[in-house]
């Protein structure tokens, strides 16, 4: 019988001792704010659309910090999925249709001819990429814009068309060449010179 | 000549070199082409400004476009004619993309402009002879095409050891250097000199492939003639060795630190072509306008070099060197291990391209296919810049740019040789130019995202400094009064003492404030981990939440006590003052109190066996009755205090009954929200139920606070402001009641979209929601009469009341066009998906925009009727000051309606033609829905713009009515200003319409489909015109005579 | 000081907790996929190795023994172990966000790696004294890290290379470790007394 009560006792004394260390350590190592939120904001296209139902890309990287999916965020895309992913080392998920969908990069453009200067887009715009005054034509900074939509609804006589930036000669990237294909399995190295020379 | 001390750069290869085909016949000059291209972006950084326009004759040599900015270069015109056009056309580009080009049509004449030669270069300031240069347009022209300027000047920074001449060639095929060098040699060693003069080397070197014995022994010849100080050095045939950092490597040894420029290391490289181009441009003041070009390949039948005008299409030249059509496999622009491939012949010759080959199928074959790397490392042997390709390629592969980036990959030539020796043919070179471009890409926009976020964090300080400014100028309104009776019954100190506790009570409000959002993140989380189950996180989270909410309270029991002591420091006048302040406490924490009754409620319905939670809710809902309780309390006393001011404090409650109102609206539209995503939850469609009773109920009570509201205010003088108050209440409910519509409807379209079973429940959602709307927008027109028959009896502030009246109307038919609009794209929508089950959309679509489109019909008709009545009312009134702004109010208004109605038809009209584009199989039925939506959108339109003339005509006819009754001199400028205005209005008037008449005239020359109607439409916009005209003249007329 | 040194290559290489023993397994699959993750990993677990190998040690003789208690062993050891374990990830998470981030899950995982509780056991089976446990624990440690970086660094490229479809992902990841576990018995040889 003392033996086991001697057990218990060690045990529970152990477990106390242990407790309080980590309790010590609770306090001692206290960690206050999260530095990541900076690291993953970084990584999100700054629109500051709000599709993630955030206001703003900060409050996102917050949320996601604090547990959110990571694919709340239709301007970066799938893109910006993999390096948030790759961050936090987490499994890369396809983008949340409910806050929309991935599409090529647009720039707003308002119709000047059809803008009755009501500066409804200008307040709405997060990043003052429209300018323009009361009553006056509006017109939108094509380099600021960042595609967000946000000045599309509050216009009241829809003069504001999301216009997609093109490629052009300076934008135009090389394409990633198609890898190894099934079809080139058939073919043996010398074979190259053969059907070359025919 | 003492032979010059060749080192070696690492790999490289030997390529069969097949240069003897193009040297077999004399340099050749292929005559005018039928037009030039001239791309604007010849030349690495921006594009080139043009200075013509089409239809410009220009001369030989003359300016087309100048630079536009510091890495940009000028455009000169290669041959005398005619610009017939600057548009885009496809260019030498790898990517076989267009670009803005101008295009020259030669008159054949070659007639030069004036050329003025740089005579006195040897004496001129170094920075002038640099500026010609570029106004020469002269560019690097080896490869990139960079700016021979901003080279010379980056050249600058450090004293030159080397000046080298890069005469290699190494390329296959290639040999328009060689040929440049035999033709031109004195003008290449002239133009060098020039160049040496400019940099001021210690060293010139002319580093040349020893497969061009005849270029190396003119050039020997030449410069031992002269006794130049010019030196050639011989280098073993090796491609790369043309590439200019190995060139210097193998002329001087050095290498090339990674990132930097040879100028770093005190080496300035410069091709043989731009040497000569300097020469002309110096000596003879010719702009860089020809170059030197090989036109070779077994496609050809006369491959050769030719002197060629910049912008000549490369089909002209391969008809002028004999190219076989049926064997011309790929054309390829440069040599065949750098240049790219063009799709069509019609790209023209620009500064940089060196040789255009036009291979057959057995000269170049198309690639093989790609197989696995087999690790031989044979691309490591050949790489010139000692990278690691294998790795390099792995990464690419893998999108690991930053290792990628890491291992180099942007000191990569893209010389193609790794891809040459690889045994696999695994397309190295455009693996890595895919990175580099992907890395460029990411690092563009990482600056824009940068630069956004900057913007965003400026705009918000700003909103935010704003917001603070308007805080203090509030603050500083509402404290000089109580301050000023302090300071009439009590001590200073009294009144120094109230803003300390203002102040205290702020920060402890901002601390609560940012307590609580912390408070909500984590119930957030909480939620979020019981979702997921994560057990050990509930646990902590839930902790952190009692800790949070402690805090919480903590701070509110601080404001709770900092609140009462703002009262007491405040002499009794500020009792009142102190009462409303109590009340607004207390108010808050019943709204607290209730919310986190409803979160924690919410959580219990998750979780629904919860006993700490249940306990939790028990104790909120304790807490919310002693809140009420309090609140009751804080009433009464207001209500006590208020008895010497009751209307501020019937206000207060009336604002409290709006808040709530608009508090039961938000939490309704959420629990709506969150019933269309998970529309089988029966406890959510619950409490959307009770929401709505909530709101009803607050309704109520708002009604009550306003009847109570009148019952007090009547006795007060502010019986307008009142109304006003009243009115934009009403106007915010409705507001809210149609945005639930709005959200109710869209919730309606998803769950018709999933075919969900729930569609009866949104339906009917829909409608009540539809209802309410129309209810507020009924309750809206309502009180509308009271303050009439009030403002009525008070004349004074009349106009102030119509013009509220047109506000709003003004709102209600906005909203209701969104509404037309929102339907119709809905429609359109459903249209595009071809729905199978298309008739109970049609049934149900159409329906609810011939509901919208009638409710706007009748707003629209309201708004006519109102207006008539109002100015009844003014006119009744008779005063003349109030009614001109009125009169402008009224045409704001409709000019506003009329810019919407127009956006209507134009959306119409935009349906139409991208339903005809879809070229739509039941186009019957379209044809029978949007023409008649058009249509009716016309219709409106005509409505509007009649209505337009008849409301001038009262405002015409007021003036003189006004004028009868007020026979005082007093009262004589008013009816003057006005009647200006009024002459304002009309000439904007008939400005708009001409504009229209342009715009619409515009129109039919694009769209000659509708002609008739829009013919139609200009011939009422020209009535239009001459009325508002006439009716000018009128009131000119009017003016004069006054 | 031999016999130190012959724990040191014992535990590192000839009897390598990993490829030799077995041991440990699951982390040495599951972070073994970046680089980064595994030598963070490595260090968490070398942290976590020696320290609970020495208080399992001052548990076992300074407390179980003079008890004799030396049944409760296991259980005690957990408990240290545990404790050892939280302990770490406060430090790390206040240390080095990112790697707590990166670690995640593992970090609390290292808890029942079995290497830790083999160490200890292993040190009470083999009678160790004070310094050989501590230095058993690094040793194992040691080679722990060791083989985990060499064959994250392996899986890095092999990710990128042309692997045979049904072979992707874990497939040649275990073929690979077991190519390793090979090459590890040649070791075997290597210290002949």
């Amino acid at each position: 019988m003392t033996t086991v009560l001697l057990a218990i006792g060690i045990l529970v004394l152990l477990a106390l001792v242990f407790g309080g260390i980590l309790g010590y350590a609770n306090v001692r190592f206290h960690v206050e704010g999260d530095p990541i939120v900076d690291q993953i904001d970084a990584l999100l296209p700054q629109t500051q659309c709000g599709q993630c139902g955030h206001p703003g890309c900060r409050p996102y990287a917050e949320a996601i910090s604090n547990g959110e999916a990571i694919n709340h965020c239709p301007p970066g895309g799938q893109a910006t999925i993999q390096a948030l992913a790759d961050l936090l080392d987490v499994e890369a998920i396809p983008l949340d249709g409910d806050h929309g969908t991935e599409s090529a990069k647009r720039v707003a453009v308002i119709r000047e001819d059809e803008c009755i200067g009501c500066t409804k887009c200008i307040q709405a715009c997060p990043v003052d990429a429209i300018l323009g005054a009361a009553k006056q034509m509006h017109t939108v900074i094509s380099d600021e814009c960042t595609g967000c939509d946000l000045c599309v609804e509050p216009c009241p006589v829809d003069c504001i068309d999301m216009v997609e930036v093109g490629v052009n000669t300076k934008t135009w990237s090389w394409d990633k060449p198609q890898g190894v294909t099934s079809t080139s399995l058939n073919i043996i190295a010398t074979d190259r010179q053969t059907e070359a020379a025919h | 000549m003492q032979a010059f001390d060749i080192f070696s750069f690492h790999g490289g290869i030997h390529p069969p070199e097949n240069k003897a085909q193009s040297l077999q016949l004399p340099l050749g000059r292929p005559g005018l082409p039928n037009e030039l291209i001239l791309p604007l972006g010849q030349h690495i950084g921006q594009s080139s400004r043009p200075l013509v326009k089409a239809g410009d004759k220009v001369l030989k040599g003359q300016t087309l476009a100048i630079n536009n900015g510091f890495l940009s270069s000028f455009l000169h015109a290669p041959t005398s004619g005619t610009i017939t056009a600057i548009e885009e056309r496809l260019i030498a580009h790898p990517s076989g993309l267009s670009d803005l080009c101008v295009i020259l049509q030669p008159d054949g004449l070659e007639e030069w402009q004036a050329l003025e030669p740089l005579v006195d270069w040897q004496t001129k300031n170094r920075t002038d002879v640099l500026a010609y240069l570029s106004e020469m347009g002269i560019v690097g022209m080896g490869g990139a095409g960079f700016p021979t300027q901003v080279k010379l000047q980056g050249a600058n920074k450090s004293p030159l050891t080397h000046f080298i001449i890069n005469a290699a060639e190494c390329e296959p095929y290639i040999t328009a250097d060689d040929m440049l060098i035999r033709e031109k040699t004195l003008e290449l060693i002239l133009g060098i000199e020039v160049l040496q003069h400019l940099v001021n080397a210690s060293q010139v070197v002319i580093g040349i492939e020893d497969n061009k014995p005849t270029a190396i022994k003119l050039l020997n010849d030449l410069l031992d003639e002269r006794n130049s100080t010019i030196k050639v050095a011989v280098v073993p045939t090796k491609y790369p060795s043309g590439g200019e950092k190995q060139l210097i490597q193998l002329l001087t040894g050095k290498e090339v630190p990674s990132g930097q420029h040879p100028a770093d290391i005190g080496i300035l490289c410069q091709n043989v072509g731009t040497c000569v181009a300097v020469h002309d441009a110096v000596y003879l003041g010719k702009p860089l306008i020809s170059r030197f070009t090989t036109l070779t390949g077994d496609a050809l039948n006369a491959p050769q070099n030719v002197e060629v005008l910049l912008g000549t299409p490369v089909s002209h030249l391969l008809a002028y060197a004999e190219s076989q059509d049926n064997r011309l496999h790929r054309l390829v622009m440069g040599g065949p291990m750098m240049g790219f491939t063009l799709d069509s012949p019609q790209v023209p010759v620009v500064k940089t391209s060196n040789c255009i080959l036009a291979a057959t199928k057995e000269e170049l074959p198309p690639p093989a296919p790609e197989q696995a790397c087999i690790r031989c490392g044979m691309c490591e042997q050949a790489c010139p810049v000692s990278l690691l390709p294998q790795q390099l390629l792995w990464f690419s592969k893998s999108q690991e740019h930053e290792k990628a980036e890491h291992h180099n990959l942007f000191d990569c030539i893209e010389c193609g040789a790794c891809s040459y020796v690889c045994p696999s043919s695994i397309p190295l070179v455009q693996y890595y130019r895919h990175s580099k471009s992907s890395i460029r890409e990411a690092r563009e926009s990482a600056v824009k995202a940068d630069l956004a976020k900057q913007r965003f964090e400026a705009r918000k300080a700003r909103q935010d400094a704003e917001a603070a400014e308007k805080e203090a100028k509030r603050l500083a309104r509402q404290k000089p009064a109580p301050t000023k009776d302090a300071s009439k019954v009590a001590p200073k100190a009294a009144a120094s003492a109230a803003p300390a506790t203002n102040d205290e009570a702020k920060k402890l409000k901002v601390d609560l404030a940012i307590a609580k959002t912390k408070l909500k993140k984590l119930e957030k989380q909480l939620l979020s981990a019981q979702e997921n189950e994560h057990v050990e996180e509930i646990n902590n989270l839930q902790l952190q939440v009692t800790d949070q909410a402690n805090q919480v309270k903590d701070l509110e029991a601080q404001m709770a006590k900092v609140a009462p002591a703002a009262p007491v420091a405040k002499p009794t006048p500020a009792a009142q003052d102190s009462a409303s302040d109590e009340l607004k406490k207390a108010k808050v924490d019943l709204a607290l109190v209730g919310v986190k009754l409803k979160k924690a409620q919410k959580q219990l319905d998750e979780t629904p066996d919860d006993a700490d939670l249940k306990q939790k809710v028990a104790d909120l809902q304790a807490q919310q009755q002693a809140a009420q309780a309090k609140l009751d309390q804080a009433g009464a006393a207001t209500q006590v205090a208020a008895k010497s001011a009751p209307k501020p404090a019937a206000n207060d409650e009336l604002k409290k009954a709006k808040v709530d109102l608009a508090l039961a609206g938000v939490k309704l539209k959420k629990a709506q929200k969150q019933l269309a995503e998970a529309p089988e939850d029966a406890e959510l469609k619950q409490k959307v139920a009770d929401l709505e009773a909530l709101q009803k109920a607050a309704q109520t009570k708002l009604d009550q606070a306003q009847a109570s509201d009148n019952v007090t205010a009547k006795p007060a003088s502010g019986e307008a402001a009142a109304n006003g108050d009243e009115l934009k209440k009403l106007k915010i409910d409705a507001a809210i009641a149609k945005a639930a519509v709005k959200k109710v409807e869209k919730a309606l379209k998803k769950a018709e979209e999933l075919q969900a079973p729930e569609l009866d429940t949104l339906r009917q959602q829909f409608k009540d929601a539809q209802q309410r709307a129309s209810e507020l927008e009924h309750a809206l027109a309502n009180p509308n009469a009271q303050p009439k028959t009030t403002v009525a009896s008070k004349p004074t502030q009349n106009s102030v009341g119509t013009a509220d009246e047109d506000k709003k109307r003004k709102v209600d038919l906005a909203i209701a066009k969104a509404g037309i609009k929102k339907a119709e794209k809905n429609l359109a929508l459903l249209k595009e998906q071809g729905k199978s089950e298309a008739d109970i959309q049609a049934s149900e679509w159409p329906q609810k925009l011939l509901d919208a489109q009638q409710k706007l019909a009748q707003l629209e008709t309201a708004t006519p009727a109102a207006e008539t009545a109002s100015a009844k009312k003014t006119s009744t009134a008779a005063q003349a000051q109030p009614a001109a702004p009125t009169n402008a109010d009224d045409d704001k208004k409709r000019k506003i309606d009329l810019a919407i109605a127009k956006a209507g038809i134009k959306k119409a009209e935009k349906n139409l033609a991208l339903l005809k584009e879809q070229g739509k199989s039941d186009e019957a039925i379209q044809a029978s829905e949007w023409p008649q939506k058009l249509l009716e959108a016309q219709q409106k339109l005509a409505q509007l713009e009649s209505t337009e003339a008849p409301q001038s005509n009262p405002a015409k006819a007021k003036p003189s009515t006004i004028e009868a009754s007020t026979s005082e001199p007093a009262n004589d400028d008013a009816p003057q200003a006005s009647l200006a205005e009024q002459i304002k209005q009309q000439k904007i008037a008939v400005a708009l319409a001409k504009a229209q008449a342009n715009k619409l005239a515009k129109k039919l020359g694009v769209e000659p489909d509708n002609a008739e109607q829009v013919q139609i439409e200009i011939a009422q916009l020209k009535d239009k015109q001459a009325q508002a005209e006439h009716l000018l003249e009128q009131l000119m007329k009017q003016q004069e005579s006054q | 000081m031999t016999e130190y040194l012959l724990i040191l290559v014992s535990t590192i290489l000839v009897n390598n907790f990993v490829l030799v023993q077995f041991l440990g397994l699951c982390p040495f699959m599951g972070v073994s996929g970046k680089l980064e993750t595994s030598i963070g990993m490595a260090m968490a677990t070398t942290f976590v190795l020696t320290l609970s190998s020495l208080c399992s040690y001052l548990t076992f003789t300074y407390i179980l023994q003079p008890f004799g208690l030396e049944y409760l062993q296991t259980i005690s050891f957990i408990l240290v172990i545990a404790v050892v374990v939280q302990f770490t990830e406060m430090v790390v998470h206040k240390t080095s966000p990112l790697l707590y981030r990166v670690l995640g899950i593992f970090l609390p995982l290292i808890t029942t790696n079995c290497a830790v509780l083999g160490v200890a056991l292993q040190n009470i089976s083999k009678q160790n004294d004070f310094v050989e446990s501590i230095l058993y624990g690094f040793g194992a440690a040691v080679g722990f890290s060791f083989v985990l970086v060499l064959f994250a660094a392996m899986r890095e490229r092999i990710n990128v290379a042309d692997v045979p479809v049904v072979f992707k992902g874990s497939a040649i990841g275990m073929i690979t470790a077991g190519l390793m576990a090979l090459a590890f018995m040649g070791f075997t040889a290597l210290v002949q007394i």
